[in-house]
């Protein structure tokens, strides 16, 4: 079991590297579509979604369906920062990654409101309450106002930028129903391959730890996890606003890829979607995720060539995926091949010796 | 062993063996008592256990013996009375507490986590006595690998108890029944208590997965010096290793004493089998 987690961890890597590495051929050679190049950002931040909500879902044993509410979160926060900083720092990296730490931070902090009351209570509590998070951020944000002059940053909820009483040269950043427009074009896929390595690295080395061991024992069984001594609400709220921060972190990156952005981006259908990852990805399995999160993106700009009927050949799909991963007799099948692989593969460890 | 037990007053309702007499009892319940709405599950529940003595609690079903565990590893909160842990009072203590404090306890219905590896089980029990903290543990600081190795040395330790070292790596939700049964009680070992709660721990083994369990929790209490209480419907077990034994019935105490005073006890026959004139003469050959 140990040495398959570790197999584990260093085969997610390698499949993120060699993914990133062979993308990146494709883009410098030119042989890539401008719409699939547009994607790889997006990708970038919908995987490290996955990943942190898998964190959440499948190892905290958790539901929530406002994920994007902290995407949303650290959007607009990490956006708001890399805008207002422009002057302060003018290197760019450097401010997006400033950006993405704020949108993380935010986030987080989000994660911890929301986390305080809603994880002491078990049950279903947590899907309800990160349900309607989502859907009051979203509106809060609407109603948003949020300018920059030389006094510093200025709010508004009146949804009126004039009530912003900006200062000479002030400008605004948020203009309520508006979103954000003429946002700085930051993230790269290097930057989005980069976080996804931070991702995978954060989430990984939690799950494979004192911490991550005590997260999945509340999971299994809270009753025994406190019998030996586990604080329960402690390490429900670790991996909660650590998942929460994840996605502030995915959802700046995400934003600064283009030049406007709403706040109705993020709404239910963007949580639920990020669920189907996880979900299609298998629960508690990070690679998975990862692969689910490439490939649905993907899907939809692939099966463009059936205009009208894409969106049910996408839902067609989903089916089948899920009715493969769980036919017994497929699942035997491989069963028997990984069996027979293992066998040859010892087979031959023997023969070396 | 227990033939030459003699179980001396300490304080004027409770009983703990002579060679404890001048020590401190471990655990001690005075005068404890719980209410679920209108049922008084437990009542006037006088209890004390010596710093390494094997006490039994017996009684017919429902006669509130697990109760008394939630009390004690205080998943419930007394109604009346206190619980006092080596001469302190562990009333606003969680569980959580209670098990940093020394309690540590099995479970009726077996809770493990299934998911996890046996070795993994073993270490959330060590999980307070490995010390490092998140960021340690994302950031593989040098104390994340020494405290790991640590634990990790310690767990064929603790599996050896019950000679399963070459489970440690199989998922326990697979392990058969008896086995999960050992793991629990050697996970609520690895957190280090001083007092242990085996809820049946012979539940549903055979007769001789029964004789060996008998040998282990005398070499348990030996070897780690603790104090254990068990609740068990296996009399022979009972009987076989217990010291003091506390014979409950609706929630009170009917009996006290070594096993030879219990099987003798007019009060603990009829619990057990009803009064003597309905059942005849077949009560005196049980």
């Amino acid at each position: 079991m140990r040495t398959t987690q570790k197999r584990n961890t260093w085969f997610t890597y390698a499949l993120v590297i060699a993914a990133f590495a062979i993308t990146q051929g494709f883009v410098q050679s030119g042989n890539i579509t401008s719409t699939l190049k547009g994607q790889l950002v997006p990708i970038c931040a919908y995987v490290v979604m996955a990943v942190s909500l898998n964190l959440t879902v499948g190892v905290l044993g958790e539901l929530s369906l406002g994920h994007a509410g902290f995407m949303s979160v650290g959007a607009f926060s990490g956006v708001v920062a890399c805008m207002s900083l422009a002057d302060a720092i003018p290197s760019e990296p450097i401010r997006l990654v400033v950006g993405i730490v704020i949108g993380a931070v935010c986030a987080g902090l989000a994660g911890v409101l929301v986390g305080i009351p809603v994880l002491r209570l078990n049950g279903d509590y947590l899907a309800i309450v990160t349900l309607a998070f989502g859907e009051i951020i979203k509106n809060l944000i609407n109603c948003l106002s949020v300018g920059v002059d030389a006094r510093g940053l200025h709010f508004s909820f009146l949804s009126n930028a004039s009530a912003l009483n900006l200062g000479e040269g002030g400008k605004i950043i948020i203009n309520g129903p508006m979103g954000i427009s003429g946002i700085p074009k930051l993230s790269t896929f290097t930057a989005g391959f980069i976080l996804i390595l931070v991702t995978l690295f954060i989430v990984m080395n939690l799950v494979n730890s004192r911490a991550g061991r005590a997260i999945m024992a509340l999971r299994d069984n809270r009753i025994a996890a406190e019998s030996v001594g586990i604080p329960i609400t402690k390490y429900k709220l670790m991996a909660f606003v650590t998942s929460a921060a994840l996605a502030g972190a995915a959802g700046t990156l995400y934003a600064l890829n283009f030049s406007t952005i709403v706040a109705s981006k993020f709404n239910f259908n963007t949580s639920i979607l990020i669920l189907v990852y996880v979900v299609l990805g298998g629960l508690g399995n990070i690679w998975g995720s990862v692969v689910a999160a490439t490939v649905l993106t993907i899907l939809p700009e692939m099966l463009r060539g059936f205009n009208d009927y894409r969106m049910l050949l996408y839902a067609i799909v989903l089916i089948l995926v899920m009715l493969a991963t769980n036919n017994v007799r497929i699942r035997n099948t491989f069963h028997t091949l990984r069996g027979r692989f293992k066998k040859t593969s010892k087979e031959g460890a023997s023969d070396e010796q | 062993m227990s033939s030459n037990t003699r179980l001396v007053p300490v304080p004027a309702t409770n009983f703990i063996p002579e060679r404890d007499i001048d020590k401190q009892p471990i655990l001690e319940a005075r005068n404890l008592g719980i209410d679920f709405g209108g049922l008084t599950a437990v009542d006037a529940f006088n209890f004390a256990v010596s710093p390494t003595e094997i006490a039994g609690l017996i009684g017919p079903n429902g006669a509130g013996k697990t109760t008394i565990f939630n009390l004690l590893s205080k998943v419930y909160r007394p109604t009346r009375g206190t619980i006092l842990l080596e001469g302190r009072d562990t009333l606003d203590m969680t569980t959580v507490q209670a098990n940093r404090a020394g309690i540590a306890r099995t479970f009726q219905n077996i809770r493990l986590f299934n998911n996890l590896t046996v070795e993994d089980n073993i270490k959330l029990g060590l999980h307070n006595h490995i010390k490092y903290g998140m960021i340690s543990g994302i950031l593989r600081l040098p104390n994340y690998w020494t405290e790991e190795k640590a634990a990790r040395e310690r767990v064929p330790e603790l599996l050896n108890i019950f000679n399963m070292e070459f489970m440690s790596q199989y998922r326990a939700g697979a392990l058969p029944y008896g086995a999960q049964r050992r793991l629990e009680i050697v996970r609520a070992l690895a957190t280090g208590p001083k007092v242990l709660l085996l809820d049946e721990p012979a539940a549903g083994m055979n007769p001789s997965e029964t004789a060996e369990l008998m040998e282990n929790i005398v070499k348990v209490r030996d070897t780690f010096q603790i104090a254990i209480i068990l609740i068990e419907h296996d009399m022979n077990l009972v009987m076989g290793i217990c010291e003091g034994i506390c014979v409950l019935n609706f929630g009170k105490v009917i009996a006290k004493g070594t096993p030879e005073e219990i099987q003798n006890n007019p009060a603990v026959i009829e619990a057990y089998l009803g009064k003597q004139k309905e059942v005849g003469s077949n009560a005196e050959s049980n």
